[in-house]
């Protein structure tokens, strides 16, 4: 039996021993892991999400109980100091030694620290590792402790950095990205797309610095700010740097393979170093000169090491693709191939809308045949369809423009479908899963779902950035063989959302119980007890206090869970309006209960951290006082947000707060399959931002003009016109017919956007049904909004006006104690939740 | 960092010492949850009416260490009676507390006992 010592188990070594225990010869080999981090390999590319929970344990590649079963000895917390290349073995920082057979070296990269002076001090972090991230987070914590408007720098506006600089604002901090290029993402983009990138990211708060370099690192013990010049100097209180990354070749120095001037552990195509049983793969390698900093390559690397070791002749491809898509949340940006045309070998065609905040540029060959490369930024919905195209070689259109414009001019989808591309295309690269593969995956054994097809092929389960193209090729597949592509509720429930909404109507079904024993079987879920119970809202307007058990937490408590497991308290400002009276009591009851206060977006007030104990005797105050549930908490109407309209401005053609209040009242209570917004604004200066929401009316000349099926949030979308010029009471009555039509057809927790995404000829079929009642069915949908409208209620009224409701809302059954494990710490003049622990 | 969780640990029927009287059935919702407190933990207490059976699990969240399984919601995975978190929907079996969607480690689960109608738990 041959020996394999594998060095570094990061994601890259993991991924060896991965692709070694696939092949049946593992078996002739012992295979010892060293891995100098606490803890077995985890995902380094979704670190940022560590940030928002915490949760290593999600992160980990694979337990610990996985290298046991496959017998490999993986020693954790124990960095390797010497390679003895004469005789084959190796020593550890504990002084053990091991011989070997062959050497695998993954000891990836480094982050890289610029030499500034300063750069020791306390407060400067680099964003690596999870310990990195730990330190980094109490750090903020302490500042947010000692001072109101603390500030955070990153250096570097490359993809890491802007990974982090949103992270570190996500965290309370005000954040910017310092760096020394005139644009942001200098490998990935050109101008126009870093300015317009900028533009997105300074809405989002992050400050961006370009052209700076740092000449010192300003403060005594802990920094306080980085000098740029004799009269610049910004000041910050900690600093994350985000510079770049240096392969940790170190071992491979001491021991005389052969490296990099600028260092990486030299290797050919076969990822042999100079030492024939001496591998090098991943970040640590330098292959064409090159050192890969992304996990795809890293992982092909893995599978030609293994190959090798064990006999195989393999080889990494001559081409190694470096395209790019960054995973900031709501902004879009991305990079293929030749992005930046430095071979000179293409013509550009580029949209820029600055209104929208879009830039596309693709790079086609100088025949107009061949797509060479691309940036996208503010839109990557073409990414996954334009990078096949480009890796795979494969015609484009006639006009090239088509490519990201979509066809004009006709009802046509626009370019491609994913079932066009050629069986060879690698979709996943992480896993390199082929497109042949998934859609064999399908038909040939016999896989129906996407979760089955995952588990069969493993695609999407490294960076996940191919899941849409798999979903659709799954569903298109199974389209392909006659298989209706149905999405169901969950086990219990074998229908749609909206067959189960008919079903329960026809029955009528009143509870979950009956709702089981009429179409569904065995127990139940979190899945479909909640859509049961917003069906049945949606049908009768029965509120959550009916049947608490089968509701979503928030629901079963009318409140809003946080992350210590207190609660918020929102009570309804319809349109925002709010008197001085109101005001005053509502600061009353803030102070009373010591509630973290704040305006939302939304134009109303929030409470956080109530106990749950507290939470109905702080509502017994609210309605004493006329206050009525907000129904934050719910998939329900949520606020009509509004300006002040002719009311008041000068520039305004109608009363938007009059009529935002109307709407409010007219649908509050209403529960739907996910939450709804509104919006009236009392011109096209369009100040309530109606066009956001989910409906937006906006005051014209001759009347409101309609939008639908807008939203913020993470996929922000412009509502489309539904309606031109028309009357308040012409409004009201598509609004019914609207809402009603989308909370019968939905699926659960699809937002009006993706409805109408999914909705077979779009926002032109909503129309006809909806303005020309198409389908005959406008006067059933008026009357099922007129029911629900006369039945409501306001469920914290019940609550607070019954004796047995409030019993709920008691933390022990057994005793009046509170939860003594909910801790708050000061932040700014209130309080915050303590950090997860 | 595990101090809280480390109070937690499963307790077989065969190994109860003591059976803590907890609170009166009515008490409890039917097909729902409440939460028990015994000492210084904090018990989730189920009335799976539609299994026909109460169950006990411990009232901490072991991905978020916040005191809510209690307020979760039951229901069963492939004929297994499960509460799902009301965080971020995690979901554990009440029958062995194995996470079944995840892996994170097991809850701690301890045995429920009917008698004159009150509910007792029974611990170590
Ligand atoms: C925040 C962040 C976001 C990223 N996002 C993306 C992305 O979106 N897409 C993408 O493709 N890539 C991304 N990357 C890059 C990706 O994570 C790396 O390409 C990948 O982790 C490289 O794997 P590796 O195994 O070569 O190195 P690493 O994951 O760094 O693992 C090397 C391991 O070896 C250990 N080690 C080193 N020397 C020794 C020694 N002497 N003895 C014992 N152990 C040793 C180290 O401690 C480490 O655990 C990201 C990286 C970061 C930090």
């Amino acid at each position: 039996m041959k020996t394999i010592l594998v060095i570094g188990n990061g994601m890259v070594g993991y991924k060896f021993c991965e692709k070694l225990m696939a092949k049946s010869e593992s078996d002739n080999y012992k295979v010892i892991v060293f891995g100098e981090e606490p803890r077995p390999a985890y995902d380094r590319v979704h670190l940022s999400e560590y940030f928002a929970d915490q949760n290593a344990e999600r992160l980990s590649m694979a337990p610990r109980s996985w290298y046991e079963e496959n017998n490999i000895e993986l020693i954790t917390n124990e960095r390797v100091t010497d390679v003895h290349r004469a005789s084959k073995t190796i020593t550890t920082i504990n002084d053990k030694e091991y011989i070997y057979d062959y050497l695998v070296l993954a000891t990836g990269s480094s982050a890289f620290v610029p030499p500034i002076p300063g750069v020791e001090k306390e407060g400067v972090f680099v964003y690596r590792t999870i310990e990195d991230l730990d330190a980094t987070m109490a750090y903020v914590a302490k500042i947010k402790s000692q001072k109101p408007d603390g500030k955070a720098a990153i250096l570097g506006g490359g993809l890491l950095g802007l990974e982090a600089g949103k992270a570190i604002i996500d965290m309370g901090l005000e954040t910017s990205v310092v760096e020394f290029a005139p644009r942001l993402m200098p490998r990935q983009l050109d101008n126009e797309a870093s300015q317009v990138l900028q533009n997105k990211l300074e809405a989002l708060g992050i400050d961006i610095l370009l052209n700076k370099g740092t000449q010192n690192i300003e403060g005594d013990k802990a920094i306080t700010g980085m000098k740029f010049s004799e009269n610049e100097t910004l000041p910050v209180d900690m600093l994350l740097v985000s510079a770049g990354i240096r392969p940790r070749d170190e071992l491979a120095k001491t021991c005389g393979l052969e490296v990099g001037t600028r260092g990486g552990i030299l290797v050919t195509n076969n990822m042999k170093t100079s030492d024939d049983s001496i591998y090098a793969i991943g970040e640590c390698a330098l292959l064409n000169q090159m050192i890969y900093g992304l996990v795809a390559p890293g992982y092909d690397m893995a599978g030609v090491a293994v190959d090798n070791i064990l006999g195989d002749e393999a080889l990494m491809p001559s081409a190694i693709d470096m395209s790019t898509k960054l995973k900031l949340s709501g902004i879009d940006v991305a990079s293929f191939g030749d992005a930046l045309n430095e071979a000179k070998e293409s013509e550009s065609i580029v949209y820029e809308n600055k209104f929208q905040g879009i830039y596309k540029k693709i790079n086609v060959s100088k025949d107009g045949k061949k797509l060479l490369g691309g940036i996208l930024v503010g839109d990557a919905s073409d990414y996954n369809m334009l990078h096949q195209i480009f890796l795979n070689g494969m015609a484009i259109p006639e006009n090239p423009e088509d490519l990201i414009l979509g066809a004009r001019g006709g009802e046509e989808a626009s370019f491609g479908s994913a079932l066009d591309l050629p069986d060879s295309a690698v979709v996943c690269s992480c896993e390199a899963v082929t497109k042949g593969q998934i859609c064999c995956s399908v038909t040939e054994d016999g896989n129906e779902d996407l979760a089955s097809v995952v588990a069969a092929t493993k695609a999407t389960t490294g960076c996940g950035g191919c899941k849409p193209m798999v979903t659709d090729l799954v569903t298109e597949t199974l389209k392909s063989m006659g298989k209706v592509v149905k999405d169901v509720i969950c086990d219990h429930f074998q229908y749609s959302r909206q067959e189960l909404y008919s079903i329960l109507k026809v029955k009528k079904v009143t509870s979950f119980d009956e709702a089981l024993d009429a179409c569904g079987e065995g127990k139940g879920c979190e899945l479909c007890q909640p859509a049961v119970s917003s069906i049945l809202a949606s049908l009768y307007n029965h509120t959550p206090n009916k049947e608490d058990v089968s509701q979503d937490s928030n629901d079963k408590f009318l409140a809003n869970i946080q992350r210590n497991g207190t609660y918020s308290v929102v009570p309804r400002i319809a349109g925002g309006e709010v008197t001085p009276e109101q005001l005053i009591v509502l600061g009353q009851i803030g102070k009373k209960y010591n509630l973290y206060t704040k305006i939302t977006g939304g134009a109303r007030i929030d409470f956080f951290g109530a106990e749950l104990n507290d939470l109905p005797a702080i509502w017994t105050e609210l309605i004493a006082e006329g206050f009525e549930s907000g129904h934050a908490y719910g998939k329900s109407l949520r606020t009509v947000k509004s300006c002040v309209g002719s009311t008041w401005c000068r520039y305004g053609m109608d009363e938007s707060i009059t009529f935002a209040i109307e709407l409010e009242n007219r649908y509050k209570g209403l529960r739907s399959p996910h939450k709804i917004k509104g919006g009236v604004s009392g011109c096209i200066r369009e100040c309530a931002e109606a066009r956001g929401k989910d409906f937006g009316i906006i005051a014209v000349e001759g009347g409101w003009n309609l939008y639908v099926c807008g939203n913020g949030g993470a996929t922000p979308r412009h509502a489309e016109l539904l309606a031109e010029q028309i009357d308040n009471e012409t409004v009201v009555k598509y609004l019914d017919r609207f809402l009603i039509y989308y909370i019968e057809t939905a699926a659960p927790l699809m937002r009006t956007a993706a409805w109408l995404d999914k909705l077979e000829g779009g926002i032109e079929q909503l129309k006809k049904v909806v303005v020309e009642d198409s389908l005959g069915i406008n006067a059933e949908l008026e009357a099922q909004m007129d029911l629900l409208v006369d039945a409501y209620e306001c469920e914290w009224k019940q609550v607070v006006e019954s004796d047995t409701m409030k019993d709920r809302f008691s933390h022990f059954v057994n005793s009046d104690d509170r939860d003594d494990n909910i801790a708050f710490v000061p932040m700014r003049d209130q309080k915050m939740p303590e950090l997860w622990k | 960092m595990d101090t809280l969780q480390s109070k937690y640990k499963t307790v077989k029927v065969d190994e109860v010492k003591e059976w803590f009287k907890a609170a009166p059935i009515s008490a409890f919702s039917v097909n729902g949850g409440a939460c028990v407190k015994y000492k210084d933990l904090q018990i989730a207490v189920f009335n799976f009416e539609r299994f026909n059976n109460w169950y006990a699990c411990q009232n901490l969240s072991p991905a978020k260490n916040e005191m809510v399984l209690s307020r979760g919601m039951l229901g069963d995975h492939k004929g297994v009676p499960k509460i799902a978190c009301p965080l971020l929907k995690n979901t554990f079996s009440l029958e062995t507390g194995e996470n079944l969607n995840g892996d994170l480690e097991p809850i701690a689960i301890y045995p429920v006992k009917i008698k004159d109608g009150f509910v007792y738990i029974g611990t170590h």
